[in-house]
């Protein structure tokens, strides 16, 4: 990078807020540890993505920014996760207003067992008190949002489970974007999809982090490169490296983090 | 080597053909049995099966003819009451074990009993709802009937709701936490509603299984000669008038009680491929 291409990142780096601190974050599966002391910032209306190899703790690392890890007994987090300056693994914290603002969309895709309209109109209804126009416009909103409007327009009484696996998943990123969060987390999001639907959902990203802050866990690099602003590439539990995508991809600091990613380890 | 390890096979397959002799063996046992048992009943069965059973009461003894329409009634009332009384309990109960108490002390003391309770006999559920409902009170009825019938049901239906939400993935309770929503709207509103048909089957499955029992409405709702709706009297049932007229010494009861166990099994026999029909729906999405 050049001078000025430095001076610009700075700059860029100066002026975008963070979504999300953590800070020193230790976290455990009963006894074990899944988490060494994590610290790492996720950029408002960025895109950041955990890579690594399986096991190494990016999903749990997601798993603890909504908090997920609480339905579990035995699955415990030390550290500080800063939400706009407010420490959500406070024991005071409200699970559910804190999912509200902060979704999720899984690996497998999950409809509920309901129509695809109802699939939308679950997440709004907890949170919002709408007449049925009203409601009709978000879920259009939403759907649109999931470039999936046009495809399920004439069907949205049919059951979310008739859709394809790439229609599912795209649902399931609208049902997120219906309740109108700050954060969106995917967690592999298009590791069970087919490459169209994967591009798809990949483009999704890019528009949707105009609106939401994005962290997606992913196994292909690729994809991290194409889709991140930030990359925290992770092993055994441990932040390696945390930086903008650019200079993890094409300089990174740490020789773990190039072996992994030139592929000569993982 | 080679040899040898064709020898293996040559055994491994010998086992394999006795293994497939005996199961299959073990299969037509129980089959033929099962042939046999039907056949028997509808050979005395279908010849008594007519119409009049269905608009005439229990005959009094020595009198000509008769049916079985007090004792229908009589078993849809009883059988109905268990199964209204059963069900919330059974599925809240199947809830309680699978979202909230999982495997807490609690969860696993009321699984326990409930194992008990669903291999108790029949009749030890029968003579305990007669020291409580009927000898205390006393006298037989209906209702206590209900009760017996109820306390059968009960973890039959509690067991498959809890089996059926076990069978619901993880992932999909995650993703409906991760929208906010609580757990009891989790619940009702996704898990639940994912394992419907598997809680419906459950269901039906209970509601055959207590529309055959005996012996817990032998000593509650007895027996009724008249036409009865009243459910704090004794009440006429299909199973304990089967029972009664069956080792009579009267012809017409004799095939009134073939013509009722016929009308029982079908009835069953229906439910319980209603109960499958639910689940393929369920199974094939």
């Amino acid at each position: 990078m050049n001078e000025t291409a430095v001076a610009l990142a700075a700059a860029e780096a100066a002026n975008t807020r963070n979504a999300l601190e953590v800070r020193n974050l230790n976290f455990f599966y009963g006894k074990f540890q899944g988490l060494k002391n994590v610290s790492m910032d996720v950029a408002e209306h960025k895109v950041t993505a955990f890579i690594g190899p399986s096991g190494c703790g990016k999903s749990t690392l997601l798993r603890t920014l909504n908090r997920m890890y609480s339905l579990y007994p035995g699955q415990r987090a030390e550290g500080e996760i800063l939400f706009y300056g407010q420490n959500i693994l406070d024991p005071k914290q409200d699970l559910n207003l804190l999912r509200a603002r902060i979704g999720m969309v899984f690996q497998k895709p999950t409809p509920f067992p309901m129509t695809i309209y109802d699939n939308i109109a679950f997440g709004v209804k907890l949170y919002e008190n709408l007449n049925k126009s009203d409601m009709d416009d978000r879920v259009e909103w939403a759907l649109s949002k999931a470039a999936l409007w046009n495809e399920v327009k004439d069907k949205l009484g049919q059951n979310g489970m008739s859709l394809s696996g790439g229609q599912q998943q795209r649902l399931c990123i609208a049902r997120s974007v219906a309740v109108k969060p700050s954060v969106l987390l995917l967690d592999e999001p298009t590791s069970a999809l087919d490459p169209i639907s994967t591009g798809k959902v990949e483009e999704l990203v890019h528009e949707l982090k105009k609106d939401y802050t994005i962290a997606i866990v992913t196994h292909n690099m690729q994809q991290a490169a194409r889709c991140s602003d930030y990359t925290a590439y992770m092993y055994l539990g441990e932040l390696v490296e945390f930086g903008q995508t650019q200079q993890i991809f094409f300089k990174p600091q740490r020789t773990e983090t190039e072996d992994y990613i030139t592929g000569r380890f993982g | 080597m080679q040899s040898n390890s064709s020898a293996l096979y040559a055994s491994r397959k010998r086992a394999n053909q006795i293994g497939l002799f005996l199961s299959m063996l073990a299969m037509v046992l129980g089959l033929a049995a099962l042939l046999w048992i039907l056949i028997v009943l509808f050979g005395n069965g279908l010849a008594a099966l007519d119409w009049s059973i269905f608009v005439n009461d229990t005959p009094a003894p020595g009198s000509e003819g008769g049916g079985l329409r007090n004792a229908m009634v009589g078993s849809l009332m009883i059988v109905g009451l268990a199964v209204l009384v059963s069900t919330p309990v059974g599925i809240l109960a199947g809830i309680y074990l699978t979202e909230y108490g999982d495997s807490s002390k609690t969860a696993e003391f009321t699984r326990f009993i409930t194992d008990i309770m669903l291999s108790a006999p029949s009749i030890v559920l029968g003579l305990f709802v007669y020291a409580i409902a009927v000898a205390t009170i006393g006298n037989f009825s209906g209702y206590a009937g209900s009760l017996a019938l109820a306390l059968i049901a009960v973890p039959v239906v509690m067991r498959t709701t809890e089996n059926m939400m076990r069978l619901v993935p993880g992932s999909l309770r995650e993703a409906a936490f991760a929208l906010g929503a609580p757990r009891w709207k989790v619940t009702t509103m996704v898990t639940l509603r994912a394992a419907r048909s598997g809680v419906i089957t459950g269901l039906l499955l209970a509601v055959a299984r207590i529309s055959g029992e005996t012996a817990p409405l032998l000593f509650t709702a007895l027996n009724n000669q008249f036409f009865s709706t009243d459910m704090s009297s004794p009440m006429a049932n299909l199973p304990v008038v089967i029972f009664q007229f069956a080792m009579s010494p009267y012809e017409n009861w004799i095939r009134l009680a073939w013509a009722g166990a016929l009308v029982i099994t079908l009835t069953v026999l229906l439910l319980n491929i209603l109960a499958r029909v639910f689940f393929r729906d369920k199974t094939t999405g």
